[in-house]
């Protein structure tokens, strides 16, 4: 296994690019030619490899290699659309004249369309997204084995591993569209994983822990990695149901990042012009306490969800969402927004790295002031219905009294709606300590109902 | 069945003008002493979907997706590399990665020859030529008018139509060939309603490895506009859910979710080789209530979960998991059967040529009981009726497992009484069979809707189950 990993691209990714931006103006000009009055088109390529180990042995050698193109055409006001993974010219111009297919039976509707030529992005700011790894497979089967390492030696109760992964990708992608827009940009993703059993005899319980980050440099250290997985298994240990109740609820950070989600979802165009939105009523209204803002930052340098600009070429901006608690715009692609009579926010694609300014206390501190309650540390499931608000998921995590973790809980679930979680919103943390885009600290909630025995 | 393996040479080889003894070549490049097992699968796959909202066919779409993916085995290492460039250069370059998993060795011959006798299960047909394109139309604006038709309080349906098909063809390194062309069809209707202020949204579907004359048939497609506006009236007029343990009562069909997150995933032969299952080393043992059996049928005629061969050229089978309480059988694949010293079960599946397979649910159901619906709900003092539910997670270590219902009644003094919001289930694998004290005789399987995700990869699968009581879950309502 001494081949290099395919993604040690440096070979010539401009000419990589230009390619790629030939195809998209090769489907701009085919959409043309079969009469469509607009198109837009996104290109695609990606490499990467993947390696999977498991009790210090190799389990998967994984090369990937991807291509991808989508086309979309517009007759007036009528929409078809059309993807492939391959990018021959036979195939471009079989999928323009699949999607001109569909057009013929679609119907108008005066929304669809290009977004305006003035929003989209003039310039392709680089966000320093690209850092490809040139790992060799044997260096990431050695990372993976010492990250597992750490894992099994943090603490004799882990007995088994589900293994540990290392992931490193490097892909382009362009988006064009026939009001002149192209743009494009390299982009790459490294990850490292990990996945243990503890058993104390009575019981296993897993978890698992991972680092993402768009260069290598960035990632946790392997076996820092390994032993937060082994900790997080070993704490769930003995996990028991409670009697049911009502009580505060401090969601672990990562676990409150979900509920920003749930947030960003309720306040989406797509369900705001549908009327499926428990937010519906409220932009201009204080849905959070005062002091609460949720920003988007897409232009982050190295951020896990930077863009330059949206699915439609909408330049991305920075902005806030709530600010002081009050909800002040919706998230709108150029669809909603023009369903809704308002102009694209360039969130055809959703919000880019949320950022929640982090509050003043450390973890103990927000034990403490949750008092006597629940810590949850995970959660299961489905159950949140986004046109009522209505929540209801199962959870794990640690029983609290007077600030101080009692022991763990497990197969309970937690309910409440997120109108009155949102509005009661006691504290955020400074415990920001979870990988991904998405930047806030632990979240206490004044109180929920907790379903156990 | 030679003629799916003359259509897949067909679509997938002849296209790109890949012969048998570029097929040889391959399998034969991926082949070493070192290497114990291997196989080269190939795909091609054709979907359309169109999309009516606002009582306009909005959207439509199509997507062709092609391309190979080679696996080369030693003892538990897989090597796997994959590619959408139908070319033997590429085919070959993926090769020689993927056989990188074992030191050594020199490239074997291998001679692609005999076939396994096969099902047909499905017709080998192509759903979205199955119906003019003006008549996939013409039936969503039916669905459409059918729905808001039912009552004033609908303010908004969505539905959505998609036809599939996804042709495959895999050698493998004992020189068996084996194919499928796998049609696939779903209807979904989503609707919203809206009185006093108040909202619900709810759906309905339905999908079968057929044509879409399947949905013309008895009124199918007309008959989930009109259930998915029945359970969004009646969540509409719900109270809060309780919270707590209680007895709950699972109507038929799709409330087998249950069985999928309970113990399906637990019995999936990669988490027991690896012992990171709860039910492993518990063959033999006593996991469900006398009388409980759950069979995975990937042999079912049309079946949303149902496959001729699985993607590893196995053919699917019955395959019994529980017999009257007792863990009996694992789900395997062939590396897992392998390495367990047991047969592959014809559960070898992947999402795509680009993913690895993994031992995977086809369909998975409990088998009828004895009871009367009437004479279960009729038992139950108080607890919860619950007949819809959206989606599932398990945790196939700690054995807890959440399902959500989306329809749900409380049952006071043996009726049937006011319905409830949605609510997640909570309960644990190995134990949750063990409190069914009632299983009815009204076994249904679901209308074709599943899609059941794993390590990433999503495939279609199928649930099923009678009327089951079960002494003691516990309900995430918001009423303590």
């Amino acid at each position: 296994m001494t081949d290099r990993h395919p993604a040690a691209i440096a070979d010539s990714q401009h000419a990589r690019l230009e390619r790629l931006q030939q195809t998209v103006d090769e489907l701009l000009g085919e959409a043309r030619r079969k009469g469509a009055s607009a198109a837009e088109a996104v290109v695609s390529n990606s490499t990467g490899l993947e390696v999977g180990i498991r009790l210090g042995e190799v389990e998967t050698v994984e090369h990937t290699r991807d291509h991808g193109l989508g086309i979309t055409v517009y007759f007036g006001h009528r929409k078809g659309s059309a993807s492939t993974s391959d990018l021959s010219p036979a195939a471009v111009r079989d999928a323009v004249a699949q999607a001109c297919t569909i057009a013929t039976h679609t119907q108008e509707d005066p929304c669809n369309g290009l977004a305006p030529a003035e929003l989209m992005a003039d310039a392709v700011p680089d966000l320093d997204l690209n850092h490809p790894w040139a790992i060799s497979v044997d260096d990431a089967i050695r990372l993976a084995i010492l990250c597992e390492e750490a894992a099994r030696a943090t603490d004799p109760r882990i007995t088994n591993s589900e293994g540990a992964s290392l992931t490193t990708h490097a892909g382009l992608q362009i988006y064009g569209n026939s009001n002149g827009f192209i743009g494009g940009y390299p982009s790459t993703r490294h990850s490292l994983s990990c996945a243990v059993v503890a058993d104390d005899g009575n019981g296993m319980q897993r978890d698992y822990w991972w680092s993402s980050a768009r260069a290598a440099e960035d990632l946790e250290a392997a076996a820092a990695v390994g032993r937060r997985a082994a900790e997080r298994a070993v704490v769930r240990l003995g996990g028991r149901s409670i009697a049911t109740c009502k009580v505060p609820v401090l969601y672990q950070a990562m676990l409150a990042a979900g509920l920003l989600r749930h947030l960003a979802a309720a306040i989406s165009g797509d369900n705001i012009y549908r009327k499926t939105s428990f937010l519906l009523e409220r932009l201009g209204k204080p849905i959070l306490p005062a002091g609460f803002t949720l920003r988007e930052e897409p232009h982050k340098p190295r951020g896990l969800a930077s863009a330059p600009f949206d699915s439609d070429g909408v330049a991305t901006r920075s902005q806030a969402f709530v600010d002081d608690g009050v909800l002040t715009r919706w998230s709108l692609g150029h669809y909603a927004a023009c369903r809704l009579g308002l102009q694209s926010t360039g969130n055809a694609g959703g919000l880019r790295n949320m950022q929640v300014p982090l509050g003043e206390h450390d973890r103990d501190a927000m034990l403490r002031l949750l008092g006597t309650g629940l810590y949850v540390t995970d959660l299961m499931g489905q159950g949140v219905n986004g046109v009522t608000g209505d929540y209801s998921r199962g959870a794990s995590g640690f029983w609290v009294e007077d600030g101080v973790i009692q022991y763990p809980v497990e197969e309970i679930t937690i309910a409440s709606n997120l109108k009155d979680m949102y509005a009661n919103l006691v504290a955020i943390g400074n415990d920001c300590d979870f990988p991904g885009s998405t930047t806030t600290g632990s979240w206490l909630i004044e109180e929920m109902t907790v379903a156990g025995d | 069945m030679s003629d799916l393996l003359a259509i897949a040479r067909s679509q997938v080889l002849a296209p790109v003008g890949l012969t048998d003894g570029d097929l040889d070549h391959l399998i034969g490049a991926l082949h070493s002493p070192a290497i114990d097992a291997a196989d080269v699968y190939f795909q091609h796959s054709r979907l359309q979907s169109w999309i009516l909202e606002d009582g306009i066919i909005k959207d439509g779409g199509f997507n062709i997706e092609q391309g190979a993916g080679l696996r080369a085995i030693s003892g538990e290492k897989t090597g796997f590399a994959y590619s959408d460039e139908l070319a033997m250069q590429a085919l070959g370059q993926a090769a020689n990665a993927a056989r990188a998993i074992a030191r050594g060795g020199h490239a074997g011959r291998v001679q692609i020859g005999a076939q396994l006798p096969q099902l047909a299960l499905y017709a080998p047909m192509n759903p979205i030529e199955s119906l003019p394109d003006t008549e996939k139309v013409a039936l969503l604006h039916r669905v459409d008018d059918e729905a808001r038709k039912m009552d004033p309080r609908v303010t908004q349906v969505i539905t959505s139509l998609v036809a599939v098909q996804d042709t495959m063809l895999v050698i493998s390194d004992d020189g068996l060939m084996s194919a499928d062309v796998r049609p696939l069809i779903r209807l979904s209707v989503s609707v919203v309603v809206e009185a006093n202020g108040r909202r619900e949204r709810a759906s309905s579907g339905g999908g079968a490895r057929l044509g879409l004359d399947y949905l013309l048939a008895e009124d199918r497609a007309l008959g989930f506009a009109r259930e998915a506006v029945r359970q969004a009236l009646v969540n509409l007029e719900a109270d809060d859910a309780p919270a707590g343990r209680m007895t709950v009562v699972l109507g038929p069909g799709w409330p087998g979710v249950l069985l999928h997150e309970a113990v399906g995933h637990g019995l999936e032969g990669d988490f027991n080789r690896k012992g990171t299952s709860a039910f492993a080393g518990r063959i033999g043992e006593r996991v469900a209530a006398p009388g409980v059996t759950v069979v995975d049928d990937g042999t079912l005629e049309g079946r949303r979960g149902s496959l001729n061969v699985d993607d590893e050229g196995n053919p699917t089978q019955c395959t019994t998991l529980i017999e009257d309480g007792i863990l009996v059988g694992y789900m395997q694949d062939r590396l897992n059967a392998r390495l367990m010293g047991t047969s592959p079960t014809g559960n070898g599946r992947r999402e795509s040529y680009a993913h690895l397979p993994m031992p995977r649910m086809t369909n998975t159901y409990m088998r009828a009981g004895t009871h009367d619906p009437e004479e279960i709900i009729a038992s139950v003092e108080r607890g919860l009726y619950a007949v819809n539910f959206g989606g599932g997670q398990v945790d196939i270590t700690s054995g807890k497992f959440t399902f959500s219902a989306s329809e749900a009644y409380l049952i006071e003094g043996g009726r049937i009484g006011r319905p409830v919001k949605g609510a997640t289930l909570i309960g644990n694998g190995p134990d949750v069979l063990t409190r069914v004290s009632m299983i009815g005789n009204d076994l249904q399987l679901d209308t074709g809707v599943g899609t059941c995700g794993k390590e990433g990869q999503s495939v279609p699968v199928g649930v099923g189950q009678p009327t089951l009581r079960v002494d003691g879950l516990t309900v995430g309502g918001t009423h303590a």
